[in-house]
Formats: C-alpha cells, sequence, structure tokens
C-alpha cells in the first residue's frame, strides 16, 4: 500500500515537491514562509545530533529534494520541545510540520528503516489507542524487545536497577502485562478513530 | 472562598501505579485543602501525546481529544477541563485552538465521534492545574494555608517545555518564566532564581528511543541545579520528572557524575507546606527521596 501510494504521488506531482507538501503533510501550506534565517537550527535540543535542520529541510523542499527530505531522519530528531515555534519570526508551526513530514515519510514507506524514534512513535499511538489508555509496561517492553529476545533480555538487564526502582517506588505495575488500565468504551474508540482516519485519507487523497 | 469545581483530566501516567501516580496523590492532597473538587471525566481517554505522529495523522489526533471533551461537555457541563500533564494540556489546548479555528476539521471529528454518540462544541475551556493555581487563587491566596513553610531549602524551578511552549501560562516569558519560582516561594521554599537550565528540554519520550542523546540533556540539567546550590529540582510535568529523576544513575555511569537529587512536583511541595503526610504528598513514590522533605512532613504542628 505504501509503494503505490508513493507511486500516485510521484505521477501526480512530478517534479512539484513544494505543492505535494502543501496538499499531503499536516501544515505543509507554511514552508513557503520560511524566510532561511536559521533560528529554529539554533534552537533544537538535538541540533548537533541531525543532517538537516528544519531551515535546510524547508528549502530542500523548495528545490524538490522528495527523496533527500523523506529519507532524512532528521524530523525523527523532534523531542517536540517547541523552542523552534516559539522563536520563529514568521510564527511557523515548525514542530508540527516536522511531525506532518515524518508521518507522511512513514506512510510512504520512505522513512529510514531502522530509526528508533520511529519505531517508538508507532508503537505508542497503537499502544495508547488499543484501550483508549497507554499501557506504559508494554510500551517499555515493545521498545527494549524491538530487535528480538536476546537484545530485549540484555536491554532490561542493563536498566534492571530503573525497572526495580520504579516497581518499589509503586510507579510501575508488573501486572500491566496481562492488563493494564482502559476505557470501558475501547471498541467505540476503536470506531471513531477507524472513521477518523477514512476521512483524513479521503481529504489527503491518501487511499493507496 | 466558595469551593472550585473542575472537570479533571489526570491522563494516563497519573494512574494508579502508573509513572507519575504520586503526581495525583499530591494533587488531590494539594486540591483537598484549597477546597478544590475535581471529578474525573468519564471514561476519559489517551490524548495521543506529542509522540503519536507517525501513525495519528491529524483528524484521528484531534478526535482523541474531542472525545474528552465531548464527555465533559455532556457530564460536567459548565466546569473547566483541569489537566496536570503538561502534554495532556498542551494536546487538548492545541486541539480545540485547531478544532474552533477549522470549520471542515470540526464537522470531521463530529462525523467521528457519531460513532460513540458524541458531540463536540467547543464549550469547555482548557487548563492547566498551574494555570489554576495562579489565575483562579493567586500566589497570596496559596500562602493562605501554609502551616508548614518549606523554608531554608532551596529549590530548582525546571519548568521544562510543554507548559511553557508553544502556549505557556499566560504573562510569562517563553526564556524566562518565573511562576514556578513564585510557586516555591508561596510556601516559604527558596527558589534558586539564576538556575539557567529551566526551559531545556530533558528530551521528552526520545529519553526512551535516543537514550544516549537525551541523558546528555539531563545531565546538564542537574548539572546545573547542583551549580547553582539547588538541593532539589521541582517541576510541573510528569515526564520531566521521570526522565530527570530516573536517569541520573545512568547518567552517573555514562559521566562519573553523583547525581542524587529529588526531583519533585510543585504540588508535593505544596501538599508539605499544607501539613500533608509524607504519603499525601506521594513522597514515599519517589525513587530519589526528598529527606529533607519528609522531615518537614513528620514534624507535628504545634498549636
Amino acid at each position: 500500500m505504501s509503494e503505490a501510494l508513493n507511486q500516485q504521488a510521484l505521477a501526480s506531482y512530478r517534479n512539484n515537491f513544494l505543492r505535494e507538501v502543501e496538499e499531503k503533510v499536516e501544515e505543509g501550506e507554511w514552508v513557503k514562509m520560511c524566510m532561511q534565517c536559521g533560528v529554529c537550527a539554533g534552537s533544537c535540543p538535538f541540533g548537533p545530533h541531525w543532517e538537516h535542520s528544519p531551515q535546510k529541510i524547508f528549502m530542500m523542499i523548495r528545490a524538490g529534494k522528495r527523496e533527500e527530505v523523506l529519507q532524512s531522519d532528521s524530523m525523527w530528531m523532534c523531542t517536540s520541545c517547541y523552542n523552534c515555534v516559539v522563536r520563529c519570526p514568521r510564527q511557523l508551526p515548525i514542530t508540527q510540520i516536522m511531525h506532518g513530514l515524518a508521518s507522511y515519510a512513514h506512510r510512504l514507506g520512505l522513512a529510514p528503516k531502522e530509526q528508533p524514534t520511529r519505531h517508538f512513535s508507532a508503537l505508542f499511538w497503537n499502544n495508547c489507542t488499543q484501550t483508549g489508555r497507554v499501557n506504559e509496561l508494554k510500551l517499555t517492553l515493545g521498545l527494549y524487545f524491538k530487535d528480538g529476545l536476546v537484545s530485549g533480555i540484555k536491554k532490561a538487564w542493563a536498566l534492571r536497577n530503573i525497572g526495580l526502582s520504579m516497581l518499589l517506588a509503586k510507579r510501575l505495575n508488573p501486572f500491566e502485562i496481562l492488563k493494564g488500565h482502559e476505557c470501558q468504551d475501547k471498541a467505540g474508540i476503536q470506531r471513531m478513530l477507524k472513521k477518523a482516519h477514512e476521512i483524513e485519507a479521503r481529504h489527503r487523497g491518501l487511499n493507496g | 472562598m466558595a469551593k472550585k469545581e473542575y472537570a479533571f483530566y489526570p491522563g494516563c501516567s497519573s494512574q494508579l501505579k502508573g509513572s507519575a501516580s504520586n503526581y495525583l496523590v499530591s494533587v488531590d492532597s494539594m486540591c483537598k485543602t484549597l477546597d478544590v473538587k475535581l471529578t474525573q471525566i468519564p471514561d476519559w481517554n489517551c490524548c495521543g501525546a506529542s509522540i503519536g505522529y507517525a501513525e495519528s495523522g491529524e483528524l484521528p489526533r484531534h478526535v482523541m481529544n474531542a472525545r474528552n471533551f465531548a464527555l465533559a461537555e455532556k457530564h460536567l457541563p459548565g466546569q473547566d477541563v483541569v489537566a496536570t500533564c503538561a502534554a495532556c494540556w498542551l494536546n487538548a489546548k492545541e486541539s480545540k485552538e485547531k478544532l474552533a479555528s477549522n470549520q471542515t476539521l470540526r464537522n470531521d471529528a463530529n462525523e467521528a465521534l457519531k460513532e460513540v454518540g458524541l458531540q463536540y462544541e467547543g464549550k469547555s475551556a482548557m487548563r492547566h492545574m498551574v494555570e489554576v493555581l495562579i489565575e483562579d487563587f493567586g500566589y497570596d491566596e496559596l500562602k493562605k494555608p501554609v502551616v508548614k513553610s518549606l523554608e531554608g531549602i532551596k529549590f530548582a524551578g525546571y519548568v521544562g517545555c510543554q507548559t511553557n511552549r508553544p502556549f505557556g501560562i499566560n504573562g510569562e516569558s517563553f526564556e524566562n518564566p518565573v511562576y514556578l519560582d513564585k510557586l516555591v516561594e508561596s510556601v516559604g521554599g527558596e527558589a534558586v532564581t539564576s538556575y539557567d537550565q529551566k526551559v531545556t528540554c530533558c528530551g521528552g519520550a526520545l529519553a526512551f528511543s535516543e537514550p544516549d542523546k537525551s541523558q546528555k540533556q539531563i545531565k546538564d540539567i542537574v548539572e546545573s541545579a547542583y551549580d547553582h546550590g539547588a538541593e532539589m529540582i521541582v517541576t510541573p510535568c510528569p515526564l520531566c520528572q521521570a526522565n530527570v529523576e530516573i536517569y541520573q544513575g545512568e547518567v552517573n555511569k555514562k559521566y562519573g557524575t553523583k547525581f542524587n537529587m529529588p526531583v519533585l512536583y510543585y504540588s508535593q511541595l505544596m501538599s508539605v507546606a499544607y501539613g500533608g503526610s509524607t504519603k499525601a504528598a506521594g513522597l514515599d513514590g519517589q525513587v530519589i527521596r526528598a529527606k529533607k522533605l519528609e522531615e518537614i512532613a513528620v514534624k507535628v504542628i504545634k498549636k
């Protein structure tokens, strides 16, 4: 499905990646407003860790560098601190655009495969929407065991002191593995979200 | 003063045996003293947090928050919705703004909400607990119930990101918000106003997926608190609290530091100052125990 979506987008936008972003990406219509001042680049807490600052990503979008943008791991470095948003002289919703680009790249199957935050982000949404509330234990274990059993046990062992101290402080419940907190109307929440995804796909033309 | 009532949105981490369960315990204790009645929104759901974006899309994320508002409007009409979690507050507030400014989005949200027999009207205001304290009470009013001053304890007010940006608390600056320092002072504590990491990001959800990068942030946050003479860190955000407290051991291993600094919620300070016990203030939920606060909590008040 993601490959079909990608081919569809390539065919309909040809070389106009800016227009593709404006129509397909949440808050994408703001990208053209960037004046390339670089305040966002200097404000990002994970600045030393990405290849492309938001400022660069915006310029690359305008230059039509579709693959480089969608395959970049920079958007996945966003900690949602909103520093760039409050400092941007043009008040662009940069955090939301970064999330939107990451989400779009994920849907098209172009985002970096082994990106840990990409994995965690999908894990989190699936975790919290399953019952309507986050199951913190399953979320943590899902992260530790993403690369298999052996690596998971190693990670859990390395961080055993944290787990134990949380258990002693009564801030972790081992029985959540069986059943955690959940909404009564979890079936309704599933229906509601299915509907919301359908409506959104219709509006953004994302029916692959 | 008359009893104040709010529709309460506690959020996932505040639940029993959740990572911020002691936050809720201390909030309950604080609210009892202030004569605040918090009624949980029946069957509230997760806000989707900031990290769910890979698969959440735009509308599903807003619909999650719209459901909570719709439930509050139906069951607790006329009451402001109050969150204690910074992320719950931010995400709900963002959804509310988006739904207010975009008719199409609002219609879409209501179409999805029909599946659960609810309707979003956008009537309830979205507020954080610190807004309730500052705006509905005010610092002077918050001083009145203090029976045990936290005199002599130095607190670094670590505001973090999500109660501060992008919305922030009314009248505060993004770069140097002072509300937390003022709350500390209102219960007699000493606020370390020169603390320079008060709005630094702790890594947020990336503390899980990018531990090394986030632990560098946490190191800066704790180190600066020590450098400025603080004995404890205080914060309004459950994720800030957990990240900055529980990873200090990992930071020590990596950087050879000897960090052991308690990280508290503002509500725990208030609970103790208002006469709450160690248990009522949730101090037994600390991974790094706040000994000086516990000593105050067990003191018997002489009348």
